[in-house]
């Protein structure tokens, strides 16, 4: 009976407000970490990099050259080749994504979709070098002795689209690694489409069946104006993964510093540009800044491309 | 009852209604096709990995330290490299992220401004490119002590492991029912033993499932221990010195020329995606079973 009289103060006073200022405490300062885990990145990553801006300076981003004999650094073949395989990547996977979430959400009974949904999760499992070792093992053989040379003969000759067709056909490049990313990313792009499709209110695409639209008029009025926000917010989640790959586009990118219309042609990421050439950088050479600073444009690019589809998703999951 | 034009058009007897049908029928067949289409690239990978990993699985590769070129080297040091440099992860990182996932769930309603900053980072962090971690690591870590090392490796990779967890714990404590909670509170608990007795307990299952996936989602990750633990060809179990790993291994095994290294590379990869989709399966399956 006291008790309860007095229980407002005594549950925040005395011992038990010193356990719970004590976990409170525990617990912001491991959320805070977090915060300068990210920071600690932009930060760390800014500073190797200032050798590099400093010698450079802006137009590092621009320059085309990447020669350690010359002491002569730009960032502008990489940046080329990330950008150029994360949206082939995308312009592949969101057609397969969007086929499988119509698929899962609207085709196949909830069973098999739930069956089928976890495989297609489980590909995203899948560690990127072992994507790097198919790509290797079986895509660039395919792409040199099938694709690329039937691409070449048909769309090669087209006027205008005709030069990205044009090249020997040795089955690395941009083309085969934008495949390979569209392959890695089209289960997180799809598993945000599935979740999104199956959120929508059973009575609106109800209605929309009772006036006699197919389902493909459901999917396309009902659902993806719905939708659109969200589905937009998981495609550039998957622009984001794909512009940080680095052990599946190391095996299939060719590795040459090149710029060029040609998708059949080597090319070279950021990411993968670190991994074969940070090994071999002595600590505190102009190189070793050279690959922090490709290093931090990526990681202005990716962050960017993540703020954008995290904010995107959170202002879908608002409506 | 419907007048004739109605009925006609009820029955798609009408040229567009015919044009309506063929385009969903289309768009229909073309969602069977990706479906298939990605289906199929995941079982090409697994058939791959076991066509080209099988041979190489004997004993033999499990015990035997990695060895020069056609002297019959095994995995034995990478796979206990890896063991312990995701346990080391694991240990790291899941507290932080089960600390700050805690945080997340429960003080939105005091803190709601630095929960929402956490929980945004923290899904940056999610997706954030892995080599960069690396480099972090290897500037703050590898650079100050001056050599590579297990310990750095494992650094790289907690930083992967935060995210995960926070972000199933968050989910899981969200779960836990609001009659449990005020229940404890009416006994007159603490609200820091109503979370880690009451809350905590009841969304265990979902904190081991994140945990789980967690240490599958690092298990198979390369770049960021490139620079950080750098690989080992001996036998090395001491985290303060370059400790093998089984990405790192397949990584360098898969280019050379000498086709017993290629063959252990195909071994590893096998062994490593079998692993991953093991713990994934069972994670799954257990999800759905508390679903029910």
């Amino acid at each position: 009976m006291d008790r309860s009289a007095t229980s407002p103060s005594t549950l925040t006073g005395g011992a038990r407000g010193n356990g719970d200022t004590i976990f409170t405490t525990i617990v912001r300062c491991a959320a805070v970490l977090i915060l300068l885990g990210l920071g600690g990145m932009v930060v760390v990553m800014a500073w190797g990099a200032r050798g590099a801006f400093a010698a450079f300076g802006p137009g590092f981003v621009l320059g085309t050259a990447w020669n350690p004999v010359t002491q002569h650094f730009g960032a502008a073949a990489p940046v080329f080749g990330t950008l150029v395989t994360a949206l082939l990547a995308i312009a592949l996977a969101v057609p397969l994504a969007f086929g499988i979430a119509v698929w899962l959400t609207e085709i196949a009974s909830a069973r098999i979709a739930g069956v089928i949904g976890t495989l297609i999760q489980l590909l995203a499992a899948v560690p990127s070098i072992i994507f790097g070792m198919w790509g290797f093992a079986v895509l660039v053989p395919f792409m040199a002795h099938h694709v690329e040379p039937l691409a070449s003969h048909t769309l090669g000759r087209v006027p205008g689209i005709g030069i990205m067709f044009r090249g020997a056909p040795y089955g690395t490049g941009f083309l085969t690694g934008g495949m390979i990313l569209a392959v890695m990313v089209t289960p997180f792009i799809s598993a945000v489409m599935r979740d999104v499709f199956l959120s929508i209110p059973a009575v609106l695409k109800e209605s929309a069946y009772g006036l006699g639209m197919t389902r493909w008029e459901v999917v396309r009025r009902i659902i993806l104006p719905w939708s659109r926000t969200s589905v937009v917010g998981g495609i550039m989640l998957g622009l984001g993964r794909a512009l940080g790959e680095t052990m599946a586009i190391t095996f299939v990118i060719g590795n040459a510093n090149h710029i060029g219309w040609s998708l059949f042609s080597p090319g070279n990421t950021i990411a993968s540009l670190i991994a074969l050439e940070f090994p071999e950088s002595a600590m505190g050479s102009l190189k070793f800044s050279s690959l922090m600073a490709a290093g931090f444009l990526l990681m202005l690019i990716s962050l960017g491309t993540l703020v954008c589809s995290r904010l995107l998703l959170r202002t879908g999951r608002a409506a | 009852m419907m007048d004739p034009a109605a009925a006609a058009r009820w029955q798609g007897n009408t040229l567009s209604d015919m044009r309506r049908r063929m385009v969903d029928r289309i768009a229909t067949v073309l969602c069977w096709l990706a479906t298939v289409l990605v289906l199929l690239m995941l079982f090409s990978i697994l058939f791959v990995l076991v066509r080209n990993g099988i041979g190489g699985l004997r004993w033999a590769t499990l015990v035997h330290v990695t060895a020069p070129p056609g002297q019959g080297g095994g995995l034995a040091n990478a796979i206990v490299g890896s063991l312990i440099q995701t346990g080391l992860a694991v240990l790291i990182g899941a507290p932080i992220g089960l600390l700050a996932g805690i945080y997340l769930a429960e003080f939105t309603a005091t803190d709601g401004r630095l929960t929402n900053l956490v929980r945004f980072v923290s899904d940056l962090l999610l997706s954030a490119p892995s080599i960069l971690v690396g480099l972090f690591i290897y500037m703050v870590v590898v650079v100050p002590t001056g050599h590579f090392s297990g310990m750095a490796g494992a650094l790289a990779l907690s930083m992967l492991v935060v995210p995960v967890v926070v972000r199933t714990t968050e989910d899981m404590l969200r779960l836990v029912p609001l009659s449990m909670r005020e229940a404890a509170i009416a006994l007159g608990a603490p609200r820091w033993r109503v979370i880690l007795l009451v809350c905590l307990r009841a969304a265990r299952d979902g904190v081991t499932t994140g945990i789980l996936l967690a240490l599958a989602r690092v298990s198979g990750e390369t770049a960021p221990l490139l620079f950080t633990s750098l690989g080992n060809m001996n036998w090395s179990v001491s985290p303060a010195a370059p400790m093998a790993s089984l990405p790192v291994t397949i990584y360098q095994y898969a280019g050379a020329a000498y086709d017993d290294w290629t063959a252990l590379a195909w071994t590893g990869a096998l062994l490593i995606t079998a692993g991953i989709l093991m713990i994934n399966i069972t994670v799954r399956l257990g999800l759905g079973r508390n679903r029910k």
